[in-house]
């Protein structure tokens, strides 16, 4: 099945104007693992027909790790430029498969000239079910296994999203078992605060090696998350515990699409 | 009249070196820079109402939760009592309200030696899990010495004070069962309080009524003493949060936890950059406010509120025993960011008056107490915030740090300038081209 992505611009020259803008953020456009989310939150989409858009190329970084590297500047530009083009596109709906997206554009970009109503994935796979809209195959894929969540803290603690995901996790014909650490108490996979891009300072331990016991505690087969620095963390932590056979690392829109049979 | 005179001038004594101490504290937080918190009382008062008063946030780990709700307690109904010993003290009279108050009082002080007693065994209880016990978040390397001590004396001062109050009630009891007692004559042949009247007669039953009157005294002095001893203490100790809890829950942050400041200066010099009729060579306009520094690299940096905000401390390390930097071994820990600006704020208030205004010793907070290596270890998961149960929020002094970092001395870990530079070039945190965005769309 091809994908359907239409651009804002070939939207703008059509003269529609799409419900909602899907940011796609630099993960999920360069990463070779979070293409993955990407394209099965579009599969999503399509099935759903749902009236949506990206920038494509006039997508920018939302500078979020700028900010919370301590760099103001290099985060307001970012936010600026990427506020002309939004405006630009009369955009009023965002939905973005990153936290960190999410976080920035719908707390920090009001300040900067930006409101839009923005929601994670999961949100919008949760009303697109409610509606009715995408029906999930029985059984299927996942009968009989276990699912863990990891909270991303830009989505749980940051912005007390912690149910959405979840209620996806429980359409599924499959067992959902909680880490000790969750929700309120989750603990970071290490990658948050601009730490994605620079090796942890001197410890004793990896942070997301920590975490990943805390999954592996559990015995689930499959550790969920909604976020694509998360999802490189806790596959890095399976890896480290030569795991990789044994459990799987899949963001919730790559669960769901799966037991859509998308 | 002796004792009446006495009271009032250690009383006098008492409030007014705690006043003049709380003045300097006040004093000290006015160092730290604006901040709005004005808005939103509604919503601030309910906030108060169930964190600071109800304690809403201890209830996450239970067990401590319900001893120091025992402690609390204890010590907000003995409140009542102490009213009683002030107006004894001042007037002479001997137990005011049992008169007035009748089966209420007895009521009333049975409850608080109760309480009294709940706090007895939580404090041994927390002697014990901090000395014997050992608990990591209680003795991990910022606790030694000084916070350790503080710690100790606070619960050791507290059990002082519960025994005086079942010395006072124990001794009256016995006194007023020989029909000798000062309180009012009420006929019942007991001052019927739940305790100290087993209590009393069991201990004391057996001195002469002359070592009762003493003890009885000996049991009211040192209450009102000890009451004095920690009102004093509370300026010099992290246990100043008993009082600092209110204001600085009514005065949260009550935005999204994830939502960093906006830097307001930052944004008139983007907009300038951003503006092609802007003139580069412009003279800043008439009068116009000498620009602050970017970011923190002192406590004076900082707004009020952070400084406010280490002044509410208690070092109970929720926030490190829950932070993954520490909790894997890097030097970061939030509770030690908090003490470290709580003493750089003292120390800067303490040469402001001294010295005046202006006098820089030579130190900063960033460098000389808290180090680069500690702020470069958050992951900025807040963690630490969540857990505060204060509403402490050790996050933003360490952007604040940061931003000073990076945008004053451009100081960085070598891997985020590249990741900085990236985001300038071509829009993204790594080196792909802008124009290959969409690519995804098309790969298997």
């Amino acid at each position: 099945m091809s994908l359907h992505v239409p651009t804002m611009a070939e939207k703008m020259a059509a003269g529609e104007s799409p419900e909602i803008l899907f940011w796609v953020g630099c993960s999920g456009s360069f990463d070779d693992r979070a293409k993955k989310i990407t394209k099965a939150l579009v599969k999503i989409l399509n099935e759903c027909k749902v009236d949506f858009a990206v920038l494509g190329t006039e997508e920018n970084c939302t500078g979020d790790p700028a900010k919370r590297a301590g760099n103001e500047f290099t985060f307001q530009m970012q936010a600026m430029m990427n506020i002309q083009v939004l405006e630009g596109y009369e955009v009023k709906k965002i939905v973005t498969a990153c936290p960190h997206c999410f976080n920035t554009l719908k707390n920090e970009y009001p300040e900067l000239g930006g409101s839009y109503e923005v929601i994670h994935h999961t949100q919008l796979i949760q009303e697109l079910i409610n509606q009715g809209k995408l029906a999930l195959k029985d059984g299927g894929t996942f009968k009989g296994k276990k699912i863990t969540f990891h909270d991303p803290c830009y989505l749980g603690r940051a912005n007390d999203v912690y149910d959405a995901p979840r209620s996806l996790i429980e359409k599924l014909d499959a067992e959902m078992v909680e880490m000790k650490r969750c929700k309120t108490k989750g603990l970071c996979c290490g990658a948050g605060g601009a730490q994605m891009f620079k090796e942890a300072e001197k410890g004793n331990k990896e942070i997301n090696v920590e975490r990943t016991e805390d999954a592996l505690e559990t015995k689930a087969d499959v550790i969920a998350t909604g976020c694509p620095f998360c999802n490189t963390m806790m596959t890095d932590g399976v890896k480290n515990f030569n795991k990789e056979n044994e459990i799987e690392v899949l963001d919730v829109a790559e669960l769901i699409a799966n037991a859509a049979d998308l | 009249m002796v004792s009446i005179a006495a009271f009032a001038i250690i009383s006098l004594a008492g409030f007014g070196f705690f006043a003049w101490n709380m003045l300097k504290i006040r004093s000290n937080i006015r160092l730290g820079r604006d901040l709005d918190r004005s808005d939103n009382s509604g919503e601030r008062w309910k906030t108060m109402t169930l964190v600071a008063l109800g304690q809403k946030k201890m209830f996450t780990r239970p067990i401590p939760a319900l001893l120091h709700f025992a402690i609390y307690a204890a010590f907000v109904i003995t409140q009542i009592e102490l009213i009683e010993i002030v107006v004894d003290g001042l007037s002479g009279s001997h137990r005011v309200f049992r008169e007035a108050l009748g089966g209420f009082y007895t009521f009333m002080v049975s409850f608080i030696e109760i309480l009294s007693l709940l706090a007895l065994v939580a404090t041994v209880i927390f002697l014990s899990r901090r000395n014997l016990l050992k608990l990591p978040r209680l003795n991990m390397k910022e606790m030694k010495g000084w916070p350790k001590m503080d710690a100790n004396l606070i619960l050791f001062m507290e059990i002082v004070l519960v025994c005086c109050i079942f010395t006072m009630n124990g001794a009256d009891e016995v006194l007023y069962n020989r029909g000798i007692s000062h309180a009012a004559d009420l006929g019942e042949g007991s001052l019927g309080f739940s305790l100290s009247s087993y209590l009393g007669p069991f201990i004391f039953g057996d001195m002469n009524d002359g070592t009762l009157h003493t003890l009885e005294r000996i049991g009211w002095w040192g209450h009102i003493a000890m009451v004095f001893a920690f009102l004093n203490y509370l300026p010099y100790s992290k246990h100043l949060h008993i009082l600092f809890a209110f204001p600085n829950t009514y005065y949260s942050n009550l935005e999204a936890k994830g939502r960093l400041t906006n830097m307001e200066s930052v944004t008139t010099e983007v907009k300038l950059m951003m503006d092609p009729t802007a003139d580069p060579f412009a003279a800043p306009a008439e009068g116009a406010a000498e620009p602050q520094r970017f970011g923190a690299k002192d406590a004076t940096d900082l707004t009020w509120k952070n400084l406010m905000d280490s002044y509410s401390c208690t070092e109970c390390g929720r926030c490190t025993s829950s932070c993954p930097a520490n909790i894997t071994g890097k030097l970061l820990s939030p509770r030690k960011i908090m003490m470290d600006t709580r003493d750089r704020i003292e120390e800067i208030g303490n040469n402001v008056r001294k010295h005046g205004k202006d006098h820089d010793d030579g130190k900063s907070l960033l460098g000389d107490y808290i180090t680069e290596e500690e702020i470069w270890a958050c992951t900025s998961c807040n963690a630490c915030v969540q857990e505060c149960p204060v509403n402490i929020d050790p996050l933003s002094i360490i952007v604040d740090l940061r931003r000073y970092l990076v945008m004053e001395e451009s100081k960085m870990p070598t891997e985020l300038t590249g990741m900085l530079t990236n985001i300038e070039n071509n829009g993204a945190p790594w080196q792909f081209s802008p124009a290959d965005r969409l690519n995804w769309k098309d790969e298997a």
